[in-house]
């Protein structure tokens, strides 16, 4: 397969993230603002610098436009997409090709949400479909049932399976001092979790809080000369296959068997040489789903591909090394949290929960009810 | 090219004891939800009465706290192909399983009628 791509043209120059978990008085956009000034920072840059701006605000339709005017830039670029949680893996695709066009310079990823501080909960934005709100789903977590049920029903996988997904996202976060939730969790704790949406308890879901991410990328010639160590992007790649789960195609095969192979292809590389995989793990089902799709074992096989600890730390396959959006950080969309957790860990920067020797990174993001995916792959070398 | 109002005119089926879904006029393909064109095609839509004929394709229950009752939401593939939300009736939200087959009923919810599923051969 022949994929287009200006493979290693364009680097991640500069990653920061702000108030994660609590952030009491500060807005989003403050939020936001806070992580990308040290991002700009840390490659010498400022928010003048920036002509291409890549945000979305968890409830303003047009917040690109308000970060703008918050930042005081006139982009020559703003895309404001709204793919949910994928958005942001997808704003990396966007601006490696108009960097590489030449249309723009400097691009800021930048998402900020107050969420947990201002309303206590997660916070849904989108509109009840005509044709589900009747029945009530508790959304998003019923959608992502239906597809964990129908997983368990297709291939066998067992709610101890799903729990070894959060038991090892919490086992990371508590190497990661930006984590929100680092107490001990056990599999017996896991099991004892109060259900939700069946198969999914409470401690299948997400966190929800607050944060700030940002990171700026430019091309690759420009990287060298500045102050951070470049993360270079070696592939990017989008697919959406629907928006309600009714309407998935297979709801155990998602869209990130196309964006990964794709992603894969762009690269020159597969899953056999990447060392360390972040992927949006709303909740415990996903991670599994994304392990199969990203090609880390057969479709099928993902529950008893995560038990042992094989994706805890020690084990041989680190995934969501920052504590994922079960235990470090999911202030409503958690995609860019991903790509910055990659970031630091191919430029050596991840302290206790470094994967030694890590050069290769995989951020993937999924939005909607596993509609939207977007797969990032980045390198400590061009 | 299409004389359809989707949503108004599936509401009116309904409400007049209906349960209607669309076929391509070209291909014969089955669609559900209700819209002005085959999806992926752009061919016009017929409207045809549905079977009723289901199987539950996937199902979770959605916990309350007491006294608020739990309830099923399911995922249900027609026997003329297309797949839809709705929920299953008259047995136990945990007891409804993967691929049992079940049958349409017009209830009326809040002033709308919506169409719900029940066992297949439970009595009506």
């Amino acid at each position: 397969m022949s994929e287009r791509f200006p493979r290693g043209r364009t680097a991640i120059v500069g990653a920061a993230t702000f108030g994660q978990g609590r952030a009491p008085g500060y807005e989003a956009s403050d939020l936001a603002a806070v992580a990308s000034i040290a991002a700009l920072k840390e490659a010498g840059l400022t928010p003048a610098d920036v002509d291409g701006l890549f945000f979305c605000h968890g409830v303003d339709t047009l917040g690109g436009l308000s970060f703008a005017q918050y930042l005081g830039i006139h982009p020559k670029v703003v895309d404001n997409n709204r793919l949910g949680g994928s958005a942001f893996q997808a704003y990396v695709e966007t601006a490696a090709w108009l960097l590489d066009a030449g249309l723009i310079e400097v691009a800021l990823i930048a998402y900020g949400s107050n969420q947990a501080t201002a309303a206590g909960k997660l916070v849904n934005t989108v509109r009840p479909m005509t044709y589900e709100a009747p029945y009530r789903p508790l959304n998003p977590v019923s959608s992502y049932a239906l597809a964990a049920g129908r997983h368990m029903h297709a291939f066998g996988t067992t709610k101890a399976q799903l729990g070894e997904v959060a038991v090892a996202a919490r086992a990371w976060a508590q190497r990661n001092p930006e984590a929100f939730k680092r107490d001990p969790l056990s599999l017996d704790d896991y099991l004892g979790s109060r259900l939700v949406s069946d198969p999914l308890s409470v401690l299948d879901c997400c966190l929800v809080t607050d944060g700030g991410a940002a990171v700026v990328m430019t091309r690759a010639d420009r990287a060298r000369d500045l102050a951070a160590t470049p993360a270079y992007v070696l592939g990017a790649a989008s697919e959406t296959t629907h928006r309600e789960i009714a309407w998935m195609p297979d709801l155990t095969v998602t869209g990130a068997a196309r964006s990964g192979a794709r992603a894969y292809a762009q690269a020159g590389l597969g899953p056999a040489e990447v060392d360390v995989v972040q992927v949006y793990d709303a909740f415990t089902i996903n991670t599994i789903l994304f392990l199969e799709d990203l090609g880390f074992c057969p479709k099928g096989e993902g529950g008893r591909f995560v038990e042992g600890g094989r994706i805890a730390p020690g084990g041989e396959l680190p995934v969501n090394t920052n504590g994922g959006g079960l235990s470090c950080v999911h202030p409503g969309m958690n995609g860019l949290f991903g790509i910055i957790e990659a970031v630091r860990q191919v430029r050596g920067e991840a302290g206790k929960r470094q994967v030694a020797g890590a050069k290769v990174g995989l951020a993937h993001g999924n939005g909607g009810v596993l509609s939207s995916q977007a797969t990032v792959i980045l390198g400590a070398a061009a | 090219m299409s004389e359809t109002r989707p949503d108004e005119d599936f509401r009116r089926f309904l409400a007049e004891g209906r349960f209607m879904i669309q076929r391509s006029a070209e291909s014969g393909r089955h669609v559900f939800f209700p819209r002005v064109a085959e999806p992926g095609t752009g061919a016009p839509l017929e409207w045809v009465e549905a079977s009723g004929r289901g199987v539950v394709h996937a199902t979770t229950v959605v916990r309350k706290k007491p006294p608020e009752p739990s309830y099923n939401v399911a995922i249900i593939e027609l026997a003329e192909g297309p797949r839809m939300m709705s929920r299953v009736e008259g047995i136990a939200p945990e007891a409804v399983v993967i691929g049992m087959a079940v049958t349409a009923r017009i209830v009326e919810q809040e002033g709308e009628p919506v169409v719900v599923f029940d066992p297949a051969g439970s009595p009506a």
